[in-house]
């Protein structure tokens, strides 16, 4: 009997005291597919951040990646991710219209439009470079195949195809010469796997096409793998475009799990020097000046044009470019 | 102790109701929501989604492919059939297993392996390259990986038929004066093809609603070698939850209705 008046009265002080008593966290992140490395470093540098102000806490993290598209659709249809950190703003957009978990002014509540770090769209070539491909002028070259993944089904292949239409545009003057230039673009093009990770085995593995348009950090992931480097030379373009892929905490699910406090620490973590470090080695390129001086001779730096400042965000380019009718379309079917 | 007249099979009320609970979980109510998410197109709109040219180009495609290695597993997969339960050589328990793994493989390893070995510059695929033609990235490539699929089908329905029959059958015809291709026309075909019309129709079946196998070696070129599968998961990643069941409510029709047919055909050879 006393013992139980005695448990009970532990559990009351237990829920009283609040912070000052252990906790066990669970923390889930929905990601995209190539920042599977990224986010295992982090979260370990986290939970140790973490547990330096709350030594007695338990913390678990849980990663989650796949195309960011489908990422988005499963925590829509019910997938309880209490931060997203998706491949671009347009995919969190629908989270919170469609699933109503988080507020449409999500992207307002963190730093540099809630994106801790960037990257761009860069070519990865055949060691020494054979066909000499500089710039996006060289792609539509006669003989160049070039591999990119379908922008239909692949949040990556967007960047791809938005870089080169704001080339086209610099190039030709107008947007019909801009399209005139991505037209032409896609008929050098075999194959339109449904995501980067395809794209990535049909260049590397398969040995498909001349030059494969990728996220930056994926390029220097291929040259790191076993013999990458003997195999494959990165080319940076003149001009490409500031790839954002944002974070959110998703807030219904959060509050569920009475995660709240530890999700947003987790998301603003990644704008410490420690957090921008670990993106930087995992070759993101960081926001952080001082980090970003650190790490400036691995990130060449090009003219970047913005979703936001030149497509007037992805709002706005998402239905013009990509959905049914849109430009991308018309490059097929009006032939 | 009441005094009922027991119904002809023991259980039947039980067993019926047992029957549609189960149907109903897991195959009438998600199909039914399907129809039920589409019907909330206009015939127009649904009309204008489905008889787009890409979707036209697509249906053809995907139908026109699951065909063609329905009718090469047909035939093949007869004769692997054959060779198995007529003769005994060693390792024949061996590619007995084997005809199984194409089920076992998940479809993405098979997709991303014939691919490799079939991509323009893989070890086969480099010799068709030397006389002319693509396998991967083209219509040829899709039914090969079908074929590799489906290939259990027809071999695993016309097997047990086979092997009911027996050797004296065959005999028997002989001796009355048959030729081996008399034997064959008029022995063993009509007691096989009730079975193999059923290989037939499941790797048809399964041919036209294979994604993960395909997605990697057809190259999914807009109006060329993009599958109707595929286009649902286009629709999906631009959330047109819509679009994508108007898709799939098409594709299951056509598949009922090709179904239906090959079970009529069915009939009337199992009675003449």
């Amino acid at each position: 009997m006393s013992i139980r008046r005695y448990a009970l009265a532990a559990l009351a002080s237990a829920v009283f005291a609040g912070s000052a008593i252990a906790k066990d966290y669970e923390l889930l992140n929905v990601s995209y597919d190539p920042t599977r490395e990224l986010y295992q470093q982090y979260n370990a540098e986290f939970i140790k951040h973490w547990q330096q102000a709350n030594p007695s806490d338990k913390v678990k993290i849980q990663q989650s990646h796949g195309g960011s598209g489908k990422q988005a659709r499963a925590v829509i249809d019910g997938l309880r991710a209490d931060v997203v950190t998706l491949a671009l703003a347009g995919d969190i957009d629908e989270v919170a219209k469609l699933g109503k978990t988080l507020p449409d002014n999500w992207q307002t509540r963190l730093p540099d439009a809630s994106t801790p770090y960037t990257s761009t769209i860069v070519f990865l070539v055949r060691k020494g470079n054979p066909k000499g491909i500089k710039d996006w002028g060289d792609l539509v070259k006669n003989d160049v195949s070039v591999i990119t993944p379908n922008p239909k089904t692949s949040g990556g292949a967007r960047w791809n195809f938005l870089a080169a239409w704001a080339y086209g545009l610099k190039a030709g003057g107008s947007e019909a010469k801009a399209q005139e230039y991505v037209k032409e673009l896609f008929k050098h093009v075999p194959v339109l796997d449904t995501g980067a990770r395809g794209s990535t085995i049909t260049f590397v593995n398969n040995g498909q096409g001349d030059v494969l348009l990728a996220w930056e950090n994926e390029a220097f992931l291929a040259l790191k793998e076993d013999g990458g480097a003997d195999k494959f030379d990165i080319v940076v373009p003149s001009l490409s475009i500031l790839a954002e892929p944002p974070v959110a905490v998703v807030d219904k699910n959060a509050e569920k799990k009475g995660n709240e406090a530890i999700a947003k620490a987790y998301l603003e973590y990644l704008y410490s020097p420690a957090g921008q470090k670990i993106a930087a080695d995992n070759f993101y390129r960081p926001r952080d000046a001082k980090v970003a001086a650190e790490y400036a001779k691995q990130f060449p730096k090009l003219d970047l044009v913005t979703i936001d400042k030149d497509f007037g965000g992805w709002k706005t380019a998402q239905p013009k470019f990509f959905n049914d009718g849109g430009v991308f379309d018309q490059i097929y079917t009006a032939q | 102790m009441s005094r009922r007249i027991s119904p002809v099979i023991p259980g039947f009320g039980l067993t019926l109701g047992y029957t549609l609970v189960y149907l109903s979980l897991i195959v009438l109510i998600p199909l039914g929501a399907m129809f039920v998410h589409a019907a909330q197109l206009t015939w127009e709109q649904f009309w204008a989604i489905v008889s787009a040219p890409r979707v036209l180009a697509a249906l053809k495609l995907s139908f026109g492919t699951a065909l063609c290695a329905a009718i090469i597993n047909g035939i093949i997969g007869t004769l692997l059939a054959w060779v198995l339960v007529r003769y005994t050589f060693p390792g024949r328990k061996i590619i007995e297993a084997m005809i199984d793994l194409p089920f076992a493989l998940p479809t993405a390893v098979a997709g991303i392996a014939l691919t490799a070995l079939y991509a323009p510059a893989g070890l086969v695929g480099q010799f068709a390259t030397d006389l002319g033609f693509k396998i991967a990235y083209t219509p040829l490539g899709i039914t090969l990986a079908l074929t590799f699929v489906t290939l259990p089908f027809v071999v695993r329905t016309v097997q047990p038929v086979l092997a009911d029959i027996p050797r004296e059958v065959e005999e028997a015809a002989a001796c009355l004066g048959a030729k081996p291709l008399q034997v064959f026309r008029y022995v063993l075909l009509p007691a096989l093809l009730p079975a193999w019309l059923t290989g037939f129709a499941l790797a048809f079946a399964r041919g036209v609603g294979e994604y993960g196998s395909v997605i990697f070696i057809a190259g999914n070129m807009p109006m060329k070698t993009e599958i109707l599968p595929l286009l649902i998961m286009v629709k999906l990643d631009q959330y047109d939850y819509t679009g994508a069941t108007a898709i799939g409510v098409l594709m299951l029709v056509v598949s009922f209705i090709l179904l239906l047919l090959i079970n009529l055909l069915q009939r009337r050879i199992e009675t003449p």
